[in-house]
């Protein structure tokens, strides 16, 4: 018994396609289609936003500097000290980021509060906080090392370029003075200044559980 | 003395449009292609202008080319040709500009009759053809065949810069530039042997005469336009056409070794061709200055039931001038889209193109065209 051959017709051009002409058009039809969409979109200033409809017909790129796309949340911008409701820095100079940092770009010398002050021996603060952006590498690590929320890299702003390496090293004062994307200079986290009675850790121990 | 000063006039205004419209041409292409390819395209450079920025929707990126061209170092290859070198994109550019010369584009200005109607007989009048204008630089006898001698000439620029440049790649790109020009120069030519045919003369003005007088040349040798246009946008060596060019095998084919305004020289010519090539289909197969239900006396509405609306004679050929000039930003448009829309063909794509389909078609047209004008002249007795 032989074998069932299946005869499978060679693709062919017609005879409008073989010409080219028909083909032409059609695609000249097509780009200006594309073209008189776009003319009328960038006219008229109706452009449609590519980060939320990315789908839409017509143009479909920023507009770069004039449009910029949205960060992320989680995206690592250029670093700031969160600030506590007197304005002081949160950072209680634990030396953890600075330990983290596996650019060894942060530099902090601690300094005790005052004798009568309720934080000493709670916490210490920083007497200079200084980045250097030029060695820091945007790892995020110095953010996920911190205990307290001090440190953050929600600016949702690039590191400028400046013209002179001084300029890159940030001290304390210019870091604080970044706010974050949400343009507060605080965070969500709450802050419980020495013998808050109302720390959550606490709550067990009162035996309300 | 009238015609000296039109003639100075008329140089002047055309070479300074052609030479404006290269660097309006480079904006445009920028543009257009942003437009179709779903882009913003090129809005940065500006004019701070009384605390404000003017950025013409990117047109002030030309200026700013041009500015970036005059003040690029001038290098010159070193064990190149000096003197072809520095010649090529003269010749490259020269004749473009030259080619405008025989191209009629409005009707005769007759200078002292400009608020009356038109009136045929002022043709033959002595004292009024001494106080007319032509709105051409040039009415050569040789007309058509002037343009293919002078369109001929801008291979040698190509050419003599691949050679010149002391470099394989331009080399090879000047080689590729004067087999295409010379092979398209043949189907170019013969193309338009059948329309020569119908309007029984080479001279550009009688053309646009005759078409004024019966139909565009578009209706009457519909193939001889397809070929004329693809042969004359290959002339041009832009884009489906510019292998001579090739980016991706050449680097950037016979003008690599070439910075600066000779670069630019060459970038330009190649806009004024596309300018140049647009006038030409215009004149041949457009109608020229023409447009449907025009004459020189006015607009003519009675073949759909009208009347005659008469307008005056420096009014007609101020229309006249602006259909010329709709039509040629019509043809730039579709050659610029063109260029963005189709792909390189290879190289011997193009050969077989040019050798193998364009020239018998139009050998085919010739002889199609000469049968029919027997028949209809038989037929007349």
């Amino acid at each position: 018994m032989t074998a069932k051959v299946k005869v499978i017709k060679k693709p062919t051009r017609s005879l409008a396609e073989q010409s080219y002409v028909v083909e032409i058009v059609k695609g000249l039809g097509l780009t200006l289609k594309h073209f008189f969409k776009g003319t009328s979109q960038l006219a008229s200033g109706n452009k449609p936003n590519p980060v939320t409809d990315p789908y839409a017909e017509g143009c479909s790129t920023l507009d770069y500097p004039d449009e910029q796309r949205a960060y992320a949340d989680r995206w690592r911008g250029v670093h700031r000290l969160t600030h506590r409701d007197d304005g002081s820095p949160r950072c209680v100079a634990c030396l953890c980021c600075s330990t983290a940092c596996p650019a060894q770009c942060i530099y902090i010398k601690p300094g005790e509060y005052p004798v009568d002050d309720p934080r000493r021996g709670y916490e210490r603060y920083p007497v200079e906080f200084v980045i250097d952006e030029l060695r820091c590498i945007f790892c995020g690590f110095c953010v996920e090392a911190c205990p307290c929320d001090a440190i953050r890299m929600d600016t949702g702003t690039h590191m400028t370029a400046l013209d002179n390496r001084a300029s890159f090293i940030f001290d304390k004062e210019m870091l604080m003075s970044f706010a974050g994307q949400d343009g507060t200079y605080k965070t969500l986290n709450d802050r419980h200044e020495p013998g808050d009675p109302s720390h959550p850790g606490v709550d067990r121990m009162r035996g309300g559980h | 003395m009238l015609f000296w000063i039109s003639a100075f006039i008329k140089i002047a205004l055309i070479v300074g449009i052609l030479v404006n419209m290269a660097a309006i041409l480079l904006w445009v292409e920028r543009k257009q292609s942003a437009m179709m390819q779903d882009r913003v395209g090129p809005n940065r450079a500006a004019i701070p202008l009384l605390g404000r920025r003017f950025r013409l929707a990117g047109l002030v990126h030309s200026i700013a080319d041009g500015i970036k061209m005059v003040w690029k170092e001038d290098w010159e290859p070193k064990n190149g040709d000096k003197l072809l070198y520095k010649i090529a994109p003269i010749i490259a550019i020269v004749p473009p500009l030259c080619l405008f010369a025989v191209i009629p584009y409005g009707p005769t200005l007759y200078l002292k009759k400009l608020g009356e109607t038109y009136d045929p007989a002022w043709a033959t009048d002595a004292e009024q053809v001494a106080s007319s204008v032509r709105m051409q630089i040039t009415d050569l006898d040789v007309g058509v065949l002037f343009i293919f001698a002078v369109a001929g000439a801008g291979v040698i620029g190509a050419a003599l810069a691949g050679w010149a440049s002391n470099n394989k790649f331009s080399l090879m790109g000047g080689l590729r530039a004067a087999s295409q020009m010379v092979s398209y120069e043949i189907a170019m030519g013969l193309s338009l042997v059948g329309a020569f045919m119908i309007y029984q003369t080479v001279q550009l003005d009688q053309m646009v005469e005759w078409q004024v007088a019966h139909t565009w040349g578009i209706f009457a040798q519909p193939l001889a336009f397809i070929l004329f246009a693809t042969a004359a946008i290959a002339e041009t060596k832009r884009v489906p056409f510019d292998v001579p060019e090739g980016e991706s095998e050449l680097v950037a084919g016979y003008f690599t070794e070439y910075a600066g305004l000779k670069f630019g020289m060459f970038a330009s010519g190649e806009l004024v061709e596309v300018c140049t090539s647009s006038a030409i289909v215009t004149a041949v197969f457009l109608g020229g200055w023409h447009m449907p239900f025009m004459t020189l006396q006015g607009i003519d509405l009675t073949s759909l039931g009208g009347s005659l609306v008469t307008l005056p004679h420096g009014v007609v050929v101020l229309m006249g001038v602006l259909n010329f000039v709709l039509k040629c930003v019509v043809l730039i448009f579709l050659q610029l889209q063109i260029r963005w829309t189709l792909p390189r063909f290879r190289y011997d794509q193009i050969m077989k193109l040019g050798w193998q389909i364009l020239l018998p078609a139009a050998l085919v047209n010739v002889f199609a065209t000469g049968t029919v004008l027997l028949f209809l002249n038989a037929s007349r007795g």
